[in-house]
């Protein structure tokens, strides 16, 4: 792997975790339960990136379907905590 | 495949700009969604690290992969189609709840 390819996996991942960082500190003080819902939102698919980029480093493919899975359920439980929000219960 | 894979100089260019340009535009959602007053205005910062960021780091593995084993690897597309369809659902949702909640705090 060249050089370039491997400074620039470390500085988006670098990037990457500071973004975690920020969704991070949205979840532990948004001011209201929707921020956090946000917050947990862009936390996910940041982590989802995090392990494409992982995936180039280590030059393995099987890394994309744990971040599939990942974008999958995190939409699930994003929807299902909206769905919280808005009656107080998810399955009715 | 282990590695130490070698790709062609203009790919590996490639790969690297697509990276840190999609893992740059996330950060920048992320510190909107840091910055910004409202929850209102909040909720539109983190779609250009879901998008943008998304499909940026996606091409750049289809890039790499595809070069790394001399065969069309498509699959981070299921990724992009995914979030790109998403995204503006979970968002409208979630809107559309926060909205229910500011009327029946006001009333």
């Amino acid at each position: 792997m060249s050089p370039m390819l491997a400074w620039s996996i470390t500085i988006a991942q670098i990037l990457l975790g500071l973004a975690m960082a920020c969704a991070t500190f949205r979840i532990l003080y948004g001011p209201r339960a929707q921020d956090r819902v946000v917050g947990f939102d862009s936390l996910y698919v940041n982590s989802m990136l995090l392990l494409l980029v992982f995936g180039i480093g280590s030059g393995s493919v099987h890394y994309f379907e744990a971040a599939l899975i990942i974008a999958l359920l995190g939409f699930v439980s994003t929807v299902a905590l909206a769905k919280f929000l808005l009656r107080g219960e998810v399955i009715e | 495949m282990n590695e130490a894979a070698e790709i062609p100089a203009l790919a590996a260019t490639l790969t690297a700009l697509l990276l840190v340009v999609g893992a740059a535009t996330t950060l920048i959602g992320a510190l909107g969604l840091l910055r910004l007053r409202t929850f209102y205005q909040r909720v539109h910062a983190p779609t250009l690290g879901t998008t943008l960021g998304t499909a940026f780091i996606a091409i750049a593995s289809m890039i790499y992969f595809s070069m790394a084993e001399m065969r069309p690897v498509l699959h981070e597309l299921l990724i992009i189609i995914f979030v790109i369809v998403t995204t503006p659902i979970t968002l409208m949702i979630l809107v559309r709840a926060a909205v229910f909640r500011d009327e029946t705090e006001n009333q």
